[in-house]
């Protein structure tokens, strides 16, 4: 990691688990994202200097905060840290420019009011620095948090889940505030979150954590539709997880066959499974394609499948479809399919419907027996 | 009415708030951020005196300022006079019974502040002193406002452990609520009367001023 960047190494075993490595480049956002209970918000402190980790390192800026085996530790007070609390912490007794006066002791009294309401202004507050906390909307209060944040002038920034305590109008606000904020900051941002339109949204990279363990980084993107692990897919949210043979594969046309419930479909070229290997396969909702009952369509010649409907679950302006392939005992195809698309294609329960699986977003995993569900396929 | 008997109640009273204000402070601040092996046991210790009758209290108080004991007669060395039946030995007592009354809303109030507000004042660079200045005591004021209160309300009542201790010496030791007792064995129920509603008007004023002042930086903070 270079100047200005962060570097985290953390292990222990207990009280909380931890085997996490992390880096986040300065104006870079990270997406910390993984289930309640996964170590987030552990890990925001063990950054903070407000946990002690038993082994590991975190350097940020060239400095060395955190080193267990040099026996290296700043607390929290000398670590340059703005850090955002999910319920914000604002100091309850004082202005919202007192919160921030606080965090800039170092300046000179004079000084400090001035950059404190400068500040403010920043974040969209002007006119409401005399106001205690307990006056201000959830979305004014975490203004003044990001500002406290700010004030500090820290080597790096991290929020925890910032937008879990507004409704949901004040956080698609919140989310372009951020949005324009981050291009102006020039350190490490992490965003801790367990929404992962959230983290695609907010996010440059992506980090996804269980029980301590950051299992894999990568742009958003990426991670959410080709998983390097079946852990990872289920933690992102991918439903449609397989078992498949791979039969062969043809570089010049850039396509992997695989074979799944006598089904021969074709892949993104992925050489690292050798033909014959047993694989996991995943596909992202995006990349079925529901096949107009009307008419042929263009992308029924690619990769159709056919089968019954078993489930219709309506999901706001959407329709979860559980569709059973070869078989209703096998575990299912599930795709969401806009309400009115259901509607105009007369697809109710029992209904025979077809979909195209595009090969591009056909992605191989290794084979995981304990978490596939239905070993057979 | 023995105005000698109110004024000393009221500098004993005033004393002990005096002493156990910084002490509670430092006790129930400990006591709220601390975790450690025996707590329960030091949180028990502390509030014995709220339970113990308190003619044992000052028993036992007696025996451990009296002559025969080593704090009485490392007193007596030093400021050549005894310490039970004085006022000092007086005030040393109504420290000791005091504690729980001193300590246990201190301590509430210090656990009332969440602790995400004590770690963003060292995420701001605020010193362990800054922290407990600016944060931690104006949050925990409610509570250090009526361990005051309570300190110096039960410090005017305090009847059986003054008897125990200081004796009823006056000017000296002869506390208000003595100077009653007194009076009403002496069938003057004129004079207990006048000294009950006195004490009766000064407790309300005490515990009334603790309510309001409470309230009050309760709405500030709350809008």
């Amino acid at each position: 990691m270079g100047d200005g960047g962060i570097d985290i190494r953390l292990q222990q075993s207990g009280p909380i688990p931890l085997d996490a490595a992390l880096e986040c480049a300065p104006g870079e956002v990270l997406a910390l994202v993984g289930p309640s209970g996964s170590g987030k918000t552990t890990i925001l402190r063990a950054i903070a200097g407000l946990l002690r980790v038993a082994q590991g390192a975190i350097r940020c800026g060239g400095v060395t905060w955190f080193d267990a085996q040099q026996g290296v530790y700043l607390d929290a007070r000398h670590r340059r840290v703005g850090y955002v609390f999910q319920n914000y912490a604002l100091f309850p007794h004082l202005s919202a420019l007192h919160n921030v006066m606080e965090a800039m002791l170092e300046l000179p009294a004079d000084e400090r009011e001035r950059r404190a309401r400068d500040v403010l202004a920043r974040v969209r507050l002007a006119g409401l620095e005399d106001r205690v906390p307990a006056m201000l909307s959830g979305g004014q209060q975490q203004r003044v948090a990001v500002a406290r944040a700010l004030a500090r002038e820290p080597e790096v920034m991290l929020l925890d889940e910032p937008f879990s305590a507004v409704d949901r109008a004040t956080r698609q606000r919140l989310y372009r505030e951020l949005a324009e904020l981050r291009r102006e900051l020039a350190m490490p941002v992490i965003l801790v979150t367990h929404d992962l339109d959230e983290a695609q949204m907010l996010s440059d990279r992506l980090c996804v954590l269980h029980q301590g363990r950051t299992l894999q980084s990568g742009e958003p993107l990426a991670v959410m539709t080709r998983p390097e692990t079946v852990e990872v897919a289920q933690l992102v949210g991918l439903r449609n997880v397989f078992r498949a043979g791979v039969v062969a594969h043809d570089a010049a046309r850039g396509v992997t066959t695989i074979e799944w419930r006598r089904h021969r479909l074709e892949a993104r070229l992925q050489t690292q499974f050798p033909a014959g290997a047993q694989v996991t396969w995943v596909i992202p909702q995006g990349h079925i394609v529901l096949h107009r009952r009307d008419r042929p369509s263009r992308g029924e010649r690619e990769n159709p499948v056919f089968g019954n409907v078993i489930e219709l679950l309506p999901l706001g302006e959407n329709v979860v479809l559980s569709v059973a392939i070869n078989g209703p005992d096998r575990p299912p195809l599930f795709l969401t399919v806009p309400a009115h698309t259901a509607r105009r294609n007369s697809i109710a329960q029992d209904v025979e419907i077809g979909v195209s699986l595009l090969s591009e977003g056909i992605h191989l995993m290794p084979v995981d027996d304990a978490r596939t569900p239905g070993k057979r396929g | 009415m023995d105005w000698s008997a109110l004024s000393l109640s009221l500098k004993l009273a005033a004393w002990t708030v005096l002493i156990l204000l910084p002490l509670g402070i430092w006790v129930g601040h400990f006591l709220a951020a601390n975790r450690f092996r025996g707590r329960a046991w030091v949180e028990a210790l502390l509030a014995l005196p709220l339970v113990l009758p308190p003619t044992v209290l000052g028993y036992y108080l007696l025996v451990a300022m009296g002559g025969a004991s080593p704090l009485g007669q490392m007193y007596e060395t030093v400021f050549g006079r005894p310490l039970v039946f004085s006022f000092e030995g007086l005030l040393v007592a109504s420290v000791i019974f005091n504690i729980p009354f001193a300590i246990q809303p201190m301590q509430r109030g210090f656990e009332a502040i969440a602790p995400e507000v004590r770690d963003a004042a060292a995420c701001c660079g605020l010193s362990r002193w800054r922290t407990l200045w600016r944060i931690e005591l104006p949050l925990a004021w409610p509570g250090i406002l009526s361990a005051m209160v309570l300190t110096f309300a039960h410090t005017l009542g305090e009847f059986g452990v003054v008897l125990m201790v200081g004796g009823s010496i006056p000017g000296e030791t002869k506390t208000v609520a003595i100077a009653i007792y007194d009076r009403v064995q002496a069938f003057d129920t004129a004079g207990a009367g006048i000294m009950s509603a006195a004490l009766l008007l000064i407790s309300l004023v005490a515990i009334g001023f603790a309510y309001f002042t409470t309230a009050r930086s309760r709405t500030q903070r709350h809008g």
